[in-house]
C-alpha cells in the first residue's frame, strides 16, 4: 500500500526547472533514498512536500489527500516531519524544550489552561515531558537533556532533529542527508537509528543521502534525480549497476572504465 | 577578605541576616534623611539583592512582597518628598508591565516592534474618552463620564481594545520579518499617535491637541484614589499579576513556541507551529500589557495628550528590555527600574545638583549640556556599551532547567517508545558519540 504518492510534482523559478515532473510511489513502512548529484533538486522534493514551497504543477498525496496548497504547520498535523540538511534546531532551546516543540501540533495543551494552571493542562505538559525524555532516551541524548541544542555537537544535533522529528508523531518522516558530516561509527549508529524507527515506531522513512553505503545498506528502493529530473529508480542493486547513474555521478566515459 | 566572601557566598543564613541589615539600614536612612533620594533608591536595590540570594523562589516572593507591599511605602512616608517617590516607584510598576509585555514581543517571538506605545495610547485614550466628559461630545446616549469606579473594569477593557488593535496591525504587518517590521511598526507607532492628535474633527473624539483633561481617578468602596501613594498599590498588583501571567506563559506551549519561531521560523513550521497564528498571540497579549498600563496611566495623570505617546517613548522601552536582558522576566523587570529611576530620579538630581553647582559660580555647564535634557545620548551610549560588552543584558535569559529524576518516574506508557526498547537503544546504538 502506498502512503505518499508523488504524480508530476513540478518546481519552477523564474525560468529554471528544480524540479521536472516527479512521479513516486512510497510504499507504507518502507526506506526509500532520494539521491542524486548536488543540485539536482532533492532538497526543492522535500520543500514541495512540506509546504515549504508551493509546487508549479503537480500532486502530492498523503494516504489519498492531497497535501498541495496547505500551510507547513497543517503539513506536519497531517502526518508528515521533517530534519533539515543544514540543521535548523531551535538553538537557545534546551534539547529537551526542542523535543517539546516538536509535540506542539498534538499537545493538548492551551493558553488559557496555562494561565490558570488547569488540571488537564498540567497533566498534558507533564506527560509530554516524561515522553519527550523517553526519545531523548531513544536518540541517546537524555544526559543533554538540560543543555541549550547550539552548544551539542554536530552528531548529537542531527540526532536532536531526528528526536524532534519523531516527537511529532509522523506517519512518514523526512531526513535531509542525515549522514552528512558524520564519522563511520557515528554513521553506522545512525543506520541503526533509522531501521529500528521503521521497525518499533512504524514511520515511513524518506532519505536524501550522499553517503552511498547507507543508501544502499538500508534503502528499500530507490530515486535517482538529476538537472531536476527522476532518472532512475529501483532496488538498490538495479541503481548500483545503473549507467545512467554512473553518468549522473561520475560523467561520461566513467561507464567504459568503471 | 576571600573567606569572609566565601562564608557569605555560600551560607544560607549568613546571606539572610547580611541582607537584613542592609534593608534595616537603608530603610532607618531613609526614614531619618527624608531628602535623601540615594537611602531611597538603596531600598530599591535590596529587591535585586534578594533576587541574588540563596532562598527558595517562595521566600524570596514573600520578602520581596513585604519590603514592596509596606517597607519601602512606610519608609518614605516620613518627609515631604513621600508624594514624589511614590510616583516614581508608581512609574516603575507601569514601566515593568509595560516593558514585561514588549518582552513576549520583542524578547520571546522575536518581533521587533518599534510602536509598542501605540497600545499605551490605545489604553489611555479608551479610559481618557469615557471617563471625563469627551465622551459625550460624540455619543448622544448614555451618562457621561463615567465614575471613578469604572475605573477596574477598564482595566480589562483597555487591554482588550489594545488587544484588538494588535491583532488588527499585526494581520498586515506580520508578512513582513526583521528589519522591515521594525519600519513597519516604527509607522504604525507615529501613525496611532497622529490620528489621536487629529480626531477633533469631523467628529471630535480625542480632542485633538488640546488633550482630554479631567479624566475622573479611581475609585474603590467610594474611597477616590487620587495620590502616587495610593496609585502605587494599583499599579503593583497589576505588575504582579503581568509577572504572573508572563511566567506562567513563557514556561507553557505557546511560550515555547515563540522562542521556537524565534530561533528558527522555517523549522518551527515544520514542527506544526502555525506561524501567523503564534506571532499574533505575542503581538496581542503583549498589547494587552500596555493597554491595561495605559488606563492607569490615564487616570493618574488625569490629563492625557498625544505627546505622551511619542516614539522616544518607545524606545525607551525597547531599551528597558534590551538593557535588562531580551526574553528575560527578572531583567526586564530590572531594566525598566534601572531606566525609569535613571530618568526621573538620577537623570533630575544630577541636573539639579549642577544647577546648583552653577549658579553658585563654582562651574559653568550650558544649559543645553544639562543631564536631564541628555537622555537620548544616554540611551544611546548605554545601548552601544551593552551591545559590545553585555550583549544578553544585565539578567541574561535562563531556560529552565528540568529534574531529572521527576521525568524518570514514568507512569503512562509512551505511544512511541517502550521502556525496555529505549534501554536497548541506548545499549546497541544510540548512546553518546
Amino acid at each position: 500500500m502506498n502512503i505518499l504518492e508523488v504524480t508530476g510534482l513540478t518546481k519552477k523559478f523564474g525560468g529554471l526547472y528544480a524540479n521536472t515532473n516527479i512521479n513516486m510511489n512510497i510504499e507504507k513502512n518502507s526506506i526509500t533514498a532520494v539521491i542524486g548529484p548536488n543540485g539536482a533538486g532533492k532538497t526543492t522534493f522535500f520543500n514541495m512536500i512540506t509546504a515549504v514551497y508551493k509546487p508549479t504543477s503537480g500532486d502530492i498525496l498523503l494516504n489519498g489527500k492531497s497535501l498541495v496548497g496547505l500551510k507547513p504547520h497543517q503539513v506536519t498535523k497531517f502526518g508528515i516531519a521533517r530534519t533539515f540538511q543544514n540543521i535548523r534546531l531551535f538553538h537557545d532551546l534546551t534539547v529537551l524544550d526542542n523535543v517539546l516543540v516538536g509535540m506542539h501540533h498534538h499537545l493538548k495543551s492551551s493558553w488559557v489552561g496555562a494561565l490558570f494552571q488547569m488540571p488537564r493542562t498540567r497533566h498534558a505538559e507533564e506527560n509530554a515531558k516524561k515522553e519527550a525524555y523517553r526519545l531523548l532516551e531513544y536518540v541517546g541524548l537524555a544526559e543533554l537533556l538540560n543543555e541549550s541544542a547550539g552548544n551539542l555537537s554536530y552528531g548529537a544535533q542531527r540526532r536532536l532533529e531526528i528526536a524532534r522529528a519523531i516527537a511529532a508523531k509522523p506517519k512518514v518522516l523526512l531526513l535531509d542527508e542525515p549522514a552528512a558530516g558524520m564519522n563511520p561509527k557515528e554513521t553506522k549508529k545512525l543506520t541503526d537509528l533509522i531501521h529500528d524507527m521503521r521497525t518499533k515506531l512504524d514511520i515511513t522513512i524518506v532519505l536524501i543521502e550522499h553517503d552511498m553505503k547507507l543508501v544502499m545498506e538500508i534503502s528499500d528502493f530507490i530515486y535517482v534525480l538529476d538537472h531536476g529530473e527522476e532518472i532512475a529508480s529501483g532496488k538498490p542493486d538495479d541503481i548500483r549497476n545503473n549507467p545512467r547513474v554512473i553518468e549522473a555521478y561520475l560523467g561520461k566515459g566513467a561507464v567504459a572504465n568503471g | 577578605m576571600r573567606k569572609l566572601v566565601d562564608l557569605f557566598s555560600k551560607n544560607k543564613k549568613a546571606q539572610l541576616l547580611l541582607f537584613i541589615v542592609y534593608v534595616a539600614v537603608s530603610s532607618l536612612s531613609l526614614i531619618l534623611a527624608q531628602q535623601s533620594v540615594v537611602a531611597f533608591l538603596l531600598l530599591l536595590f535590596s529587591i535585586l539583592l534578594l533576587y541574588f540570594l540563596k532562598l527558595s523562589t517562595k521566600a524570596k516572593w514573600i520578602i520581596g512582597l513585604v519590603i514592596v507591599a509596606v517597607l519601602i511605602p512606610f519608609s518614605a512616608s516620613q518627609g515631604q518628598a513621600y508624594e514624589s517617590y511614590m510616583d516614581v516607584a508608581t512609574l516603575v510598576g507601569i514601566y515593568c508591565a509595560m516593558a514585561l509585555g514588549l518582552n513576549i514581543v520583542v524578547g520571546f517571538a522575536g518581533l521587533l516592534d518599534l510602536g509598542f506605545i501605540a497600545f499605551f495610547a490605545v489604553g489611555a485614550y479608551t479610559y481618557g474618552i469615557f471617563a471625563s466628559a469627551q465622551a459625550s461630545k460624540f455619543l448622544h446616549f448614555g451618562h457621561f463620564p463615567l465614575s471613578g469606579e469604572s475605573f477596574w473594569i477598564f482595566i480589562l477593557i483597555g487591554g482588550i481594545v489594545a488587544a484588538i488593535f494588535g491583532i488588527l496591525l499585526g494581520i498586515p504587518v506580520l508578512r513582513v520579518k526583521g528589519d522591515y517590521l521594525a519600519i513597519v511598526t516604527l509607522g504604525f507607532g507615529e501613525i496611532i499617535r497622529i490620528i489621536f492628535n487629529n480626531l477633533d474633527k469631523p467628529v471630535n473624539i480625542t480632542n485633538g491637541s488640546m488633550g482630554i483633561a479631567s479624566i475622573a481617578p479611581p475609585k474603590i468602596f467610594g474611597i477616590v484614589i487620587a495620590n502616587a501613594s495610593q496609585f502605587y498599590y494599583v499599579a503593583l498588583a497589576i505588575f504582579l499579576v503581568v509577572v504572573y501571567i508572563v511566567t506562567r506563559l513563557e514556561h507553557s506551549k505557546i511560550g515555547r513556541a515563540w522562542k521556537a519561531i524565534r530561533d528558527n521560523e522555517i523549522a518551527g513550521q515544520a514542527m506544526g507551529i502555525p506561524l501567523v497564528k503564534t506571532k499574533l498571540i505575542a503581538f496581542a497579549i503583549g498589547a494587552s500589557f500596555s493597554g491595561m498600563m495605559g488606563v492607569v496611566f490615564a487616570a493618574k495623570q488625569t490629563y492625557i495628550d498625544a505627546t505622551s505617546f511619542t516614539l522616544l517613548e518607545s524606545t525607551t522601552i525597547l531599551v528597558m528590555v534590551l538593557l535588562g536582558g531580551m526574553g528575560s522576566v527578572p531583567g526586564v523587570i530590572l531594566g525598566a527600574a534601572v531606566v525609569t529611576i535613571l530618568n526621573l530620579q538620577v537623570l533630575t538630581e544630577v541636573s539639579n545638583w549642577l544647577n546648583q553647582l552653577n549658579t553658585n559660580g563654582v562651574i559653568s555647564i550650558p544649559d543645553a549640556l544639562s543631564p536631564a535634557k541628555m537622555q537620548r545620548f544616554i540611551f544611546g551610549l548605554l545601548l552601544i556599551l551593552f551591545a559590545l560588552y553585555r550583549p544578553k543584558g544585565l539578567i541574561p535569559a535562563k531556560n529552565q532547567k528540568y529534574d531529572v529524576n521527576k521525568l524518570k518516574k514514568s507512569t503512562t506508557k509512551s505511544v512511541f517508545v517502550e521502556p525496555q526498547v529505549s534501554n536497548d537503544k541506548k545499549a546497541s546504538g544510540g548512546s553518546e558519540i
